[in-house]
């Protein structure tokens, strides 16, 4: 792999929030969080500690993604409270195994649990994913090596985001 | 929304495994319930222990310690655990780069004065005879742009000051002493209500302040080390008029503080246990009052819009936004 994308180190999050929102990602990037006191990520929260404990959890690989669990058969997990976007989910799983998969671990398959709606989501790696990832990469990097957030307009998701107070003031 | 508690009696706050409690001189306890507290507010004699400091660390509950006359006296603040070193790093750039100093001092300044003249002209189409006040202010207003430094800023700011309470004596309608401002010690009942409520907004934007990545201690209008916390009196001052001086005309001119809420000692002039417990309710629900936000379109409470004030001021480190003083619009 190429050497430049390799030293970014980005995390399984800021894969999420490019996908969700280019703005969030900037902010978390600048260590600009939000409280985390509201009930939707104390659900969050609580959700991961309940569900599937008999597994083993947070499996950290080099300090820089962290997965669920790993079940049975090279399958990686990954645990989330709803499926109402589910693309940045998917994509967070298949950077996981695309990072695996450079690491040399082969053969890496991955699910998606929304316990609470009793679903699973199965993820592969498909032909182009490799490249997309990539260009994903270099595209966060731009992203949060820039001075200013990006402009965004305001999104259905704005509503229920815990940045929106900062976003829209 | 959490909500500030506020202890008057004297007794000691003591944590029990995962509870607070308050135990009065009489023996009877009070629960605090911890995870719906923004902070707590100690005006009487109390005992605290550091196993409570702790906890209070862990929860992020700041204690705002006020002495027996009443007078703010200092704050606990928690350890902070949203830091960004590079708007750390933006905040302190702000401040030594006199330019950049000078923006944000003349925006506090700006929304300070705006909200002020709003009172004003409040009263003003009320009856109340304050044309000259408001005229003189616009006079000073009109020199913020040009300031060149942040002490001919403060100047302003103080002129400014002075007329505005100047025009207290036609606001209030009862007989009131009020020439000047006296601060320490306040000398006559509105350097009191003055001097309280002060502290009260003081207390609120820093607890504010605690929840966002701003450094409270490097402030533009006033100078750092002013008071330990200085970024909450630049803070302040956009708040005031709104939290603290509405809320003194209005209990003044419906009487519900009166003579007999004061005590008076050898030139100093201080609440005593009703009156501070009638204007802390009335400040207490001036916080939780909801508006509007346009910009945000939903509802926000008084407080909250103080909060919304640091994310301003933190889009403005950023570069993101430019930051306007909170102007009142009501
Ligand atoms: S409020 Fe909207 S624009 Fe802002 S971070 Fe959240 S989703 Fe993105």
């Amino acid at each position: 792999m190429d050497n430049s994308i390799a030293h970014l180190k980005l995390t399984g999050t800021q894969i999420n929030y490019y996908f969700l929102c280019q703005r969030k990602l900037w902010y978390f990037a600048h260590d600009i969080q939000m409280e985390q006191n509201n009930d939707a990520v104390y659900l969050g929260k609580l959700i991961h500690e309940t569900s599937y404990e008999r597994e083993k959890k947070e499996i950290d690989i080099d300090g820089t993604i962290k997965i669920d669990f790993i079940g049975k058969d090279r399958v990686i997990h990954e645990v989330k409270k709803s499926d109402k976007v589910e693309e940045p989910h998917i994509w967070q799983l298949k950077y996981y195994i695309w990072y695996l998969k450079q690491k040399g671990v082969e053969g890496v398959t991955g699910k998606i649990n929304y316990p609470k709606l009793k679903k699973i989501l199965d993820v592969v790696l498909e032909n182009g994913d490799m490249e997309k990832i990539e260009t994903i990469m270099v595209d966060i990097n731009r992203i949060i090596t820039s001075p200013l957030p990006p402009v965004v307009n305001r999104m259905k998701i704005c509503k229920s985001c815990s940045y929106g107070d900062i976003c829209w003031v | 929304m959490k909500q500030n508690y506020y202890i008057f009696n004297n007794g000691c706050l003591r944590r029990q495994e995962n509870t607070i409690f308050f135990e009065k001189e009489d023996g009877t306890r009070n629960v605090i319930p911890i995870e719906n507290t923004e902070a707590v507010y100690a005006f009487g004699e109390i005992d605290f222990n550091t196993k409570l400091f702790n906890y209070l660390a862990q929860k992020g509950i700041p204690v705002h310690v006020f002495n027996y006359y009443g007078f703010y006296s200092g704050s606990y603040y928690p350890r902070e655990t949203l830091n960004s070193g590079q708007l750390l790093v933006k905040q302190v750039n702000h401040y030594t780069n006199m330019r950049h100093r000078l923006a944000l001092a003349r925006a506090f300044v700006n929304g300070a004065s705006f909200n002020i003249v709003k009172n004003l002209r409040y009263y003003n189409n009320r009856g109340k005879d304050l044309g000259e006040y408001i005229n003189a202010i616009e006079g000073y207003r009109s020199r913020i742009e040009e300031s060149g430094a942040v002490e001919e800023l403060m100047g302003i700011e103080g002129n400014i000051r002075n007329t505005y309470y100047k025009a207290w004596p036609t606001i209030i309608d009862c007989e009131i002493e009020f020439e000047r401002r006296v601060k320490q010690p306040p000398d006559n009942m509105i350097n009191a209500l003055i001097s309280y409520l002060n502290s009260l907004v003081y207390t609120t934007c820093l607890g504010e302040i605690y929840h966002t990545q701003l450094n409270p201690l490097i402030s533009f209008l006033h100078e750092p080390g002013e008071r330990r916390y200085s970024l909450s009196l630049d803070l302040a001052e956009i708040f005031k008029p709104i939290f603290s001086d509405r809320i003194i005309f209005t209990l003044l001119n419906r009487q519900q503080i009166t003579n007999k809420d004061f005590m008076t000692e050898v030139n100093l002039c201080y609440l005593n246990e009703s009156g501070r417990k009638t204007v802390v309710r009335e400040y207490d629900e001036r916080l939780k009052t909801v508006i509007t936000h346009k910009k945000l379109e939903r509802q926000v409470s008084y407080r909250h819009l103080v909060r919304l004030e640091c994310y301003k001021l933190v889009k403005h480190l950023i570069g993101e936004q430019e930051y306007e003083g909170f102007k009142i619009w009501w």
